[in-house]
């Protein structure tokens, strides 16, 4: 049972995100987005790390996407198909692709048996939420203000983008 | 599959691989960021299965660190998107070629 549901995420993961790269539309793109985090959150919940996939799913799925999906619908991009790029280089640009692909799955079944100890010998760490909080607020408390900084530069860099060029620094409520 | 280290890693390959496809072969902005998303989860997922079968912390709390960075990302690129889109009114990569010649 416990195998067959691993098989189910992982084939579940993947699928969905094969469809992110497959699908033509953009929503459907950001819908299979959507349920390939979806299945990484499962993947995560089978890894023990129960807080991570919570916050998966919370960030990613509940903020990310929807961003994502907001964006979409604004800029509407619909009946504005392109001619295409010439037909070299999309071939090309495929057999490239296709190419990498093919050296990682390769390399992965040559090199890819890494030994490790089945899970059942090793604590599971990522389930403990004290562990969480001791962690970021002893070794990694530096890197946990340096992140609070980043994201507070990442705020004032949308407000600056997103001000309309050429318009009045105050011109709100006027 | 057996509940093993490389269960997950392969699993974290095809993301990574998959999300690179992406970013290569769509010409689509929009879908090359969630291209990219799918790369950084793909990371997020070796370093979670690393700290589980080596019994340490550090890969999980570097998954924390790794999420922050990944939505000051899409806020500030989905912004820059937008404002691509005002000026170009495009978003397609074949069709934002002024450097070109």
């Amino acid at each position: 049972m416990h195998h067959f549901l691993l098989t189910l995420f992982c084939v579940f993961t993947v699928g969905c995100a094969a469809g992110v790269v497959v699908c033509r539309n953009t929503v459907n793109a950001a819908l299979c987005l959507l349920l390939s985090l979806v299945g990484v959150a499962a993947l995560f919940l089978r890894l023990e790390a129960y807080l991570l996939a919570f916050l998966l799913l919370l960030v990613y799925a509940g903020a990310v996407v929807a961003l994502f999906l907001f964006i979409i619908m604004l800029l509407d991009e619909r009946g504005k198909q392109s001619s295409g790029p010439p037909r070299g280089l999309a071939l090309g640009s495929r057999a490239l692709a296709v190419l990498l692909v093919g050296a990682g799955v390769v390399s992965f079944a040559v090199k890819g048996r890494l030994a490790a100890p089945s899970a059942a010998a090793v604590p599971a760490l990522g389930a403990s939420l004290k562990l969480y909080a001791y962690e970021l607020f002893t070794t990694y408390l530096l890197p946990v203000q340096l992140i609070g900084f980043l994201l507070l530069i990442a705020m004032l860099g949308v407000i600056a983008l997103s001000r309309r060029p050429g318009a009045p620094h105050s011109g709100y409520g006027t | 599959m057996p509940d093993t280290l490389n269960t997950y890693l392969g699993v974290a390959v095809l993301l990574f691989a998959l999300g690179l496809l992406g970013v290569v072969v769509r010409r689509n902005t929009l879908v090359i960021f969630m291209c990219l998303e799918l790369m950084l989860v793909a990371a997020t997922l070796a370093l979670v299965a690393f700290s589980r079968f080596n019994g340490t912390m550090d890969g999980n709390v570097f998954v924390f660190f790794i999420l922050t960075v990944a939505a000051a990302e899409v806020a500030v690129g989905l912004a820059i998107i937008v404002a691509l889109f005002r000026q170009r009114l495009t978003v397609r990569v074949d069709q934002l070629d002024s450097l070109k010649n």
